[in-house]
């Protein structure tokens, strides 16, 4: 199948024109090697299917980014039969630098101008053959947005794949032109393929170039030595770039037929106008935060807008009442945001499946059967679990990839950079960390945008402290259990104690990690800042589509395997056989095991007999953060049975399951293993900072280069028992009456004693900088 | 007088005469176009005065300070 390669730059309207010409057939996946997005599809509509490969968005072809790298090697190895070139009609004169470099390739390229219907709805007009004379190759203008010339673009890339294509360099420097040339033969005589491309990159003093061919260098090293350019002296790079950009000021003023109100004066639009309220000198910050917080609103809330003060669920009209969706749209609490009625629907449906497949089973095999625990409680409930979180993913991941979309994360990282980079991180860092108050996966996903390879991993390693959806609950569960047990009356400063542990945590943990094995300054900040455009619903729904497949094909492999496992592992002995009491089966043995290990955090050796269910229980949040309190209510009857030497009061029993909160469990788990209240606070601890869920670990370990990922769960086992065990060391000094004050007062000596780091770390660094 | 890009004030346009630095920094800022010869204009700064955002070639850059030091420029008269 012949292979037409697509490239151009970043928003220039690349990635809607492949989804046009493949459509349906797009797939997915990741480079060999490293994980830049891969794409590629088939078209249908000429005499025999085409194979489109869409290239990663780029500005050059010189390596500065992973996805330059890529792009350059494709094109160089890989060879496609044709490159089509989609250059940005409103943008012309930075879009063509980089066709100048692809021109240098012995490949077809055609040249597709694109938004073609933008620059006539402002009045101006292009003439492609003037263009087409002066590149030499063909030139199709186009509107991938309107799907119009499409046809004709793909028949004359077609046409032109079919001859064959000599690179051809438009420099008009005689002397650099001789150079060029005669190390352009040294490379044919190397048998190194495009010849000129190579020469051309090895003369701009290219890195992979000098790095390959250090024979050829004294070739240059020569030249240089006799070659006085007027203005630029021996600087070869800069005369390079600056002929390019010549050329195309020059051919290109001639093509462009301005219309008479769009010359001169550059007119403010609409683009500009919206930026300069959202990027505003004050409330710039202050809409951004707003922006945000409605986010995560619509996603996560249960009080829509507040509204529940004033509509009462009671009084309502009452929906689905009696029926599995009671509660989909409102509680008590108030409505419900849409991504809570996604979960709710979701969740309702599934334990609705589980409910009507454990009826059915145990009609079938007879009440208390193996097989119905195995299904239900084992594969069916682990998996839904995790499933479950999958709308309130994608609404956050819409959110997220609308503002991607209009260019407003550009303006995000605009604004942030400079706080961030106190941390030595860039702004764009900031997107993946709040997502990853959501989830950790997108979060994970999203680090592909940042440059820096040290900044990446960094990102990745702290991502998980700021506390996901899924261990919200661990929090609520603990902190109610707390405060029930021990007659503390601020749930709520608990909670938001231990978020801005997270938070603290990880400014730490970066802080650390740029200043000791993942050096390095912030990375250099040379963004375009895309014009505002309106968000395309289709390829929104692509986006959210490849997300839905890649998480529900992890659902069905590593999760389902995983709760098969721990399944296994609670409900047998080493024996063999299905154990009567968890107390005896594998999963307490490891736990008894382990157990020790916890001691300095508070909850090891000191407990009881069954403390072993707290080392449990941080082992089976490994798998999934629900997890921690679902294998509380699941071991709740071995904690009542504890407590009361053996007696099981049925009734207390099905208090704990009905508590869908896992606040009775937590109690009955307090009473039992005799944990003190600072150990239940640093086992939340540990929880917020230890290794993530199954999916996280499994897609930080697809981002991250190879090798680094076993570091990387090093550190998060590292930075757990730091954290809880500082947590229960600190927290052993105060007496819980005094607590209220003290919470408060240590979480201000914590953020002073980061501040001071952060000046020390820079006055180091500026004193490095004068040496 | 060549002024550099990062003492600019919001409004004023220059014309680049040099750039600076070295390596694939320098290299990057050719490849987004900031190259000798062409017409800068400093849109505006950051909500914390830093990064800068610049229109160069008919778009929309934004750079910092430090970068944004290695630029020289002559400054354009003003009207």
């Amino acid at each position: 199948m012949r292979r037409f390669a697509l490239a151009g730059n970043p928003n220039c309207g690349k990635t809607t024109l492949f989804n046009n010409l493949t459509g349906s057939t797009a797939h997915v996946g990741n480079w060999p090697g490293v994980t830049v997005e891969k794409k590629d599809g088939v078209y249908k509509k000429l005499n025999e299917p085409i194979a489109i490969i869409d290239l990663p968005g780029i500005y050059s072809l010189s390596p500065y980014t992973s996805e330059e790298v890529i792009s350059r090697n494709y094109i160089l190895d890989e060879k496609p039969d044709c490159v089509i070139n989609i250059v940005d009609a409103t943008n012309l004169e930075r879009n063509l630098y980089l066709t100048t470099q692809l021109l240098e390739i012995d490949v077809p390229v055609v040249v597709a101008i694109n938004m073609m219907d933008v620059l006539e709805k402002a009045g101006d007009s292009l003439d492609e053959n003037v263009l087409e004379e002066k590149l030499g190759v063909p030139v199709v203008k186009i509107s991938a947005l309107e799907e119009s010339n499409l046809k004709e673009l793909m028949e004359v890339a077609y046409k032109a794949s079919h001859k064959e294509r000599k690179g051809q360099s438009i420099l008009s420097n005689k002397d650099l032109n001789h150079l060029i040339g005669d190390v352009s033969i040294a490379f044919k005589g190397k048998k190194v393929d495009n010849p000129l491309f190579h020469a051309v990159k090895l003369v701009e003093n290219d890195e992979i170039e000098t790095k390959m061919h250090p024979d050829l260098l004294p070739m240059v090293e020569d030249f240089k030595k006799t070659f006085k350019d007027e203005t630029f002296g021996d600087d070869i790079e800069a005369i390079i770039a600056d002929e390019r950009y010549n050329f195309i000021s020059k051919n290109f003023s001639k093509a462009i037929t301005r219309h008479e109100k769009s010359e001169g004066k550059v007119k403010e639009n609409k683009s500009d106008r919206i930026d300069k309220v959202l990027t505003h000198k004050v409330f710039g910050l202050l809409i951004f935060a707003a922006i945000l917080f409605l986010v995560f609103h619509l996603t996560f809330s249960e009080n829509l807008f507040y509204l529940g003060g004033i509509f009462k669920a009671n009084e309502v009209a009452p929906c689905f009442e009696g029926s599995i969706y009671e509660g989909l749209f409102w509680t008590d609490g108030g409505i419900n945001s849409p991504g809570v009625i996604l979960f709710n629907f979701f969740d309702m449906s599934f334990s609705g499946i589980i409910d009507a497949t454990s009826g059915a089973m145990s009609a079938g095999l007879g009440e208390g059967h193996w097989l119905t625990g195995f299904i239900c409680d084992g594969v069916l409930s682990g998996l839904f679990a995790i499933l479950g979180f999958l709308p309130q993913i994608l609404v956050l991941f819409l959110f997220f990839s609308i503002m991607e979309d209009t260019g407003y994360m550009a303006r995000v990282a605009f604004i942030l950079d400079r706080i961030f980079r106190k941390f030595g991180l860039s702004g764009r860092a900031f997107i993946p960390m709040i997502m990853g108050f959501g989830c950790s996966v997108p979060a994970m996903i999203n680090t592909r945008t940042l440059a820096d390879e040290n900044e990446k991993i960094s990102t990745i390693r702290v991502i998980p402290f700021f506390s996901c959806g899924a261990k919200l609950p661990i929090l609520v569960a603990i902190a109610g259990g707390v405060c029930e047990v021990f007659g503390f009356t601020h749930v709520d400063l608990i909670t938001y104690s231990m978020y801005v542990l997270g938070i603290i945590v990880a400014i730490i943990a970066v802080l650390i990690l740029r200043n000791t094995t993942l050096k390095g300054d912030a990375a250099p900040f040379i963004m375009e800042l895309p014009q505002y455009h309106l968000p395309q619903f289709k390829s929104l729904m692509i986006h959210l589509w490849d997300k839905t497949k890649h998480f529900v094909k992890k659902a069905f492999t590593i999760i389902l395997a995983s709760t098969i496992i721990i399944w296994f592992l609670s409900n047998f002995g080493w024996n063999w056989h299905m154990v009567e009491d968890m107390q005896d089966s594998i999963l307490a043995s490891i736990g008894m095991l382990l157990q020790p290990l916890f001691t300095p955090l508070g909850f090891g050796s000191q407990l009881t007999a069954i403390g072993w269910v707290f080392a449990v229980a941080a082992i089976t949040g490994l798998i999934a953060k629900e997890n921690v309190i679902a294998t509380f209510i699941t071991l709740g009857a071995v904690a009542v049975a504890y407590l009361n030497s053996g007696n099981v009061d049925p009734e207390i029993i099905a208090a704990i399951e009905a508590d869908e909160e896992g606040v009775s469990a937590v109690v009955e788990m307090i009473r039992a293993t005799g944990i003190t209240w600072q150990g239940c606070i640093s086992f939340v601890a540990f929880n917020m900072l230890t290794i993530p869920c199954f999916a996280a670990c499994a897609t930080a370990k697809g981002e991250l280069k190879k090798g680094t990922f076993k570091y990387t769960l090093l550190f998060w086992i590292i930075a757990s028992f730091l954290g809880a065990g500082f947590t229960y060391a600190f927290l052993s000094c105060f007496s819980l009456s005094s607590l209220a004050w003290a919470l408060p007062v240590t979480i201000g000596l914590v953020v002073a004693l980061v501040i001071t780091f952060i000046f020390i770390f820079r006055l180091k660094k500026k004193e490095e900088a004068r040496v | 007088m060549l002024k550099r890009l990062d003492e600019f004030l919001v409004g004023e346009t220059g014309l680049i005469k040099k750039v600076e630095g070295e390596g694939r920094l320098r290299r990057r800022l050719f490849d987004m176009g900031v190259t000798p010869g062409a017409k800068v204009y400093l849109r505006k700064k950051a909500p914390l005065g830093d990064p800068l955002e610049v229109t160069i070639r008919g778009y929309e850059l934004t750079l910092r300070k430090s970068e944004a030091c290695l630029v020289l420029l002559e400054m354009e008269d003003a009207k």
